[in-house]
């Protein structure tokens, strides 16, 4: 090697190398193709190939699309599916997963090991054929859905009774395919705040005369917040921008706005207005962040010894 | 076993046996403690000092045996219906609350107090521990000789019938710790409850308890006042546990009443003790001498217990000297001796490689059997 | 306390219940006669023999094992850079755009980050003629991309929870700054280099949302394949496919389990038994 690169390689060299190449591949392969999809938002849909084109005088640009945003009912609609959905996911993953990090916590170590393994093994499968075995379950046919009718029907006057229940392309669908999905995601963060506070913090409850419950309630509960939140956005904000789950099981008449934005780019081949849509969904998930990353940032300022 | 705190024992441990698996991590203890004792427990780690305590707080049950507490069988009561409260080694100060949450938490559960009532308490116990300008503060503002008075006052605050502390001053500093053993004697003194304190610091032991109980291995070798453990060990595992003490193996040679004479080869010679031991010519026996019993000198003392050596180590500690001194059998005696006068160092009593007499008293050397 | 936490343990039951009876169902009708993929009609193997038989999902499987390699390789390599960058350098111009770029493909919704992708490549051969079809090239770079920020995430979180004393102890005996980084800092940070790469490949094998957009024709990947597949309505053989899957999933976390857990009971016996020669 030259000398002159061996001198710059020992000074600066190395660390400079470091640094650049990963943030000019992170620049060109991701910054800018999403500065072009901002840039984009502003243009409007013309018959040329590829279908954009910026107004031909001053300003160039047009805020049609965001017009169309904020005054077509369609996108509105599909804005508060998409957020409900991912809300109810995120409650249900909460009310589901709290009680399992919690008992992971308290098995001894072994089985506390197998059953982390049992939480994360899921994830590793595919992602796709997991919402493949849910159409498979809901479907009108099939043993579970029958299953789940006779249990219905068991509690409901004969004359009510259902023939199956219909599970499926339904925001039902979506949001117990989401639960499904993400409960990963929230148990993880759960079981790793909740493993590492000190047990003996329960003891000095029940020490001081606090039952079983106000144990939780006192302790267990308030301490655990931190990953309340982390697991929560975790599961929200994938969930709200979920293109997969809505397209093989929701109904396709109240979309969830992943779909919308997949639709609006592929089918009806409208670029600009796809763009805005994505524009305003980053937006929308950018105010929880914020949120978390105000609430991390006092968690550390008044940090735990 | 010593004569016990009061009349009828207010704490009464019944042939307690706590096994984890096969492992016994308390063997078949009985103690009892009387009230208003602040007493200690002492021993190494994984003595069964800390299983033991935790049994009276209620958070593991014993495997067989029985404990009493004022009179009530403790079996199946759980840790927040038990008159006991606890301060923990690490605190375990609640880090989402107020110092003055922290110690009004107990109160929250005592049904027949107002809020009134309640506030006063904390009050009250705040300036038991002088914590008052510090109400507000969460514990990771405090210093950690703050928090341990919090957590004395949290376990304070429900007036415990026994306060249990699981190493009080394990996590403090030197200074801060000698300060702080004078302040819980001084609460306890003012509360009146009985105090359990479990420590691996024999002086800590020392200084705070009124009696100590030596465990060793799950189970109690000695029970006692600082006094007669320090002085009196029944073992040679007591005589060693606390403080340090020179050891040598003898044969009794002569024994009257009071006095018991013994031949010790490894001092070179024959060692008179006085001891109410009732010792037969010929047995075997340990003879056991604290270091700062033993005297020092350049000549031979008068009278008897004397012995020649050589200093081979020395230690200047400012207000004592430790000398090591190596017998003619090639056994070295730890030697202590008090600085009372000023001297230069080339006026010591003795330095380096000087030949030197050791003698004791006939009662400060110890006749152990075991 | 050492009472049984019943009511979590009964949660514990029912929650692993969810996780597995649409996974352990799909197994089961893998092995079923019937062409309806949901009602029983008796055992039979045959939708494993159609599924070796059929060369479009073999061709689908080869091609994406080939993506995630290389881009799992590449994206580690980049994460990796990235990563210490991100945990060695605390001042360098640009840094807070940097760490933002590192977080911000984790939080990107898929379709987002899916249409931005494939803007670049349409305005690239627009105007450079590269890439002049959409495919294989397009994918592994899109993949490598939003990966690489995966890996960067873990080896950051590693080297910041890593003793630096470590470090000024090398360089204290001479080494120069980029020869511990060789010889101290990559191995000691190997595992969790190690653990990146694995999760780059599992991400890449299974991404479908961002592949469907920079994808083109004649380049389909495995779940592409399957996507396609299942939106048309459940059929045996993906049934089957899916149960091939999971065994091989299963078995591979099986023992990389069993693996891990040997190398800790030894490190724990070593560790036991260097205190007991120390005594």
């Amino acid at each position: 090697m030259p000398s002159w690169f061996n001198t710059w390689f020992n000074r600066d060299g190395w660390s400079k190398s470091i640094i650049a190449i990963p943030y000019f591949w992170l620049v060109f392969f991701f910054l800018i193709p999403f500065a072009i999809v901002v840039v984009m938002s502003f243009a409007e849909r013309t018959a040329t190939s590829p279908p954009v084109g910026f107004l031909p005088d001053f300003p160039y640009v047009t805020f049609e699309n965001y017009g169309r945003l904020v005054g077509d009912w369609v996108y509105i609609r599909a804005y508060s599916t998409s957020i409900i959905n991912a809300f109810m996911a995120t409650i249900l993953c909460l009310i589901v997963g709290y009680p399992m990090a919690l008992g992971i916590t308290r098995v001894n170590k072994s089985w506390r090991n197998i059953l982390l393994m049992l939480v994360i093994l899921p994830f590793w499968t595919s992602f796709l054929l997991r919402v493949y075995a849910w159409i498979g379950l809901m479907g009108s046919n099939s043993w579970f859905n029958k299953l789940l009718t006779a249990i219905v029907n068991s509690v409901l006057p004969a004359d009510m009774a259902f023939r199956n229940i219909p599970m499926m392309n339904s925001n039902f669908a979506v949001v117990l395919v989401l639960v499904y999905s993400y409960l990963p995601f929230m148990i993880l963060p759960l079981y790793a705040n909740l493993e590492k506070l000190d047990t003996t913090l329960n003891e000095a409850a029940m020490d001081l005369g606090s039952r079983p419950w106000q144990v939780f309630k006192d302790v267990t509960l308030p301490l655990s917040i931190p990953g309340i939140i982390a697991g929560g956005l975790l599961v929200f904000i994938p969930a709200s921008g979920e293109l997969v789950i809505p397209s093989l099981v929701g109904n396709a008449s109240d979309p969830m706005i992943g779909r919308v934005i997949n639709d609006e780019f592929l089918t009806a081949r409208h670029w600009p207005m796809a763009s805005a849509v994505a524009v305003a969904l980053l937006l929308l998930l950018v105010v929880p962040l914020m949120a978390y990353n105000h609430f991390e940032a006092k968690a550390q300022a008044g940090g735990k010894p | 076993m010593a004569e016990s705190g009061g009349s009828a024992p207010f704490i009464r441990i019944e042939n307690v046996t706590k096994k984890f698996g096969t492992f016994a991590a308390v063997d078949n203890v009985s103690l009892d403690i009387g009230k208003g004792e602040l007493f200690a427990l002492l021993g190494g780690s994984g003595c069964g000092k800390t299983t033991l305590l935790r049994m009276l707080a209620g958070f593991e049950m014993p495997s067989a045996g029985r404990i009493f507490i004022d009179g009530q069988d403790m079996a199946g009561i759980a840790p927040y219906d038990r008159p006991v409260n606890m301060m923990f080694q690490s605190y375990a100060l609640f880090p989402h609350m107020s110092v003055e949450k922290n110690v009004g938490y107990g109160l929250k559960h005592e049904r027949n107090m107002t809020a009134g009532d309640r506030r006063d308490r904390v009050k009250q116990m705040l300036d038991l521990v002088k914590l008052t300008e510090l109400a507000g503060r969460k514990p990771h503002q405090l210093s950690g000789g703050q928090r341990q008075r919090v957590a004395l006052a949290r376990a304070l605050a429900r007036q415990p019938k026994l306060l249990l502390l699981d190493e009080p001053l394990g996590a403090l500093d030197k200074k801060l710790r000698e300060h702080t053993q004078f302040e819980i004697m001084n609460i306890q003194d003012r509360t009146g409850i009985t105090f359990v304190v479990v420590t691996h610091d024999q002086e800590e032991a020392m200084t705070l308890a009124s009696r100590i109980a030596v465990m060793d291995r799950g189970v109690i070798r000695q029970v006692g006042t600082p006094t007669s453990i320090y002085e009196y060990p029944a073992s040679k595992f007591v005589a060693g546990f606390i403080g340090s003490i020179n050891m040598f193996e003898g044969k009794v040679t002569a024994a009257t009443k009071g006095e018991v004479e013994a031949d010790v080869p490894e001092l070179g010679g024959k060692v008179l003790l006085a001891s109410d031991a009732v010792a037969e010519k010929g047995a075997a026996i340990t003879v056991a001498v604290r270091p700062e019993k033993i005297a020092i000198s350049r000549a031979r003392p008068k009278g008897g217990n004397a012995f020649p050596g050589t200093v081979k180590d020395l230690g200047y500690f400012g207000k004592d000297s430790l000398y090591r001194v190596k017998m003619a059998s090639g056994t070295v005696v730890s030697v202590n001796s008090v600085n009372a006068i000023r001297v230069r160092e080339d006026q010591r009593v003795a330095q380096w490689e000087d030949k030197v007499w050791l003698s004791f008293e006939p009662s400060s050397a110890l006749l152990l059997t075991q | 306390m050492n009472r049984r936490p019943i009511f979590l343990i009964t949660c514990l039951c029912f929650g692993f219940a969810f996780f597995y009876i649409p996974i352990l169902s799909m197994i089961v009708f893998s092995f079923n006669r019937s062409r309806l993929a949901t009602v029983w009609g008796g055992f039979s193997t045959q939708w494993y023999g159609k599924l070796f038989e059929n060369d479009q999902i073999i061709n689908a499987a080869l091609l994406s094992l080939k993506i995630a390699l290389i881009s799992a390789t590449f994206a580690t390599i980049l994460g990796t850079l990235a990563g210490l960058a991100l945990a060695r350098f605390k001042k360098f111009r640009g840094r807070t755009l940097f760490s933002g770029l590192v977080t911000a493909p984790l939080i990107m919704p898929e379709v987002i980050t899916g249409i931005s992708m494939l803007l670049l490549f349409i305005m690239m051969a627009e105007w450079i003629g590269w890439p002049g079809s959409r495919g294989f090239t397009t994918i592994t770079i899109a993949h490598i991309t939003f990966s690489m920020t995966y890996v960067a995430t873990i080896v950051q979180a590693r080297l910041s929870s890593m003793d630096t004393s470590v470090e000024e102890a090398a360089m204290d005996l001479g080494s120069r700054p980029w020869q511990v980084l060789i010889d101290v800092t990559l191995p000691i940070i190997s595992p969790a280099i190690l653990s990146g790469w694995l999760l780059a490949f599992t991400i890449s094998l299974d991404d479908v949302v961002i592949t469907n957009f920079v994808t083109g024709p004649g380049s389909t990947t495995l779940p592409i394949l399957i996507w396609s597949k299942v939106r048309l309505g459940v059929t045996p053989d993906i049934n089957a496919l899916a149960t091939l899957m999971i065994v091989v999933v299963g078995v591979g976390v099986a023992i990389a389990g069993v693996v891990m857990h040997r190398a800790d009971a030894r490190r724990e016996r070593d560790i036991q038994m260097a205190i007991a020669a120390n005594k």
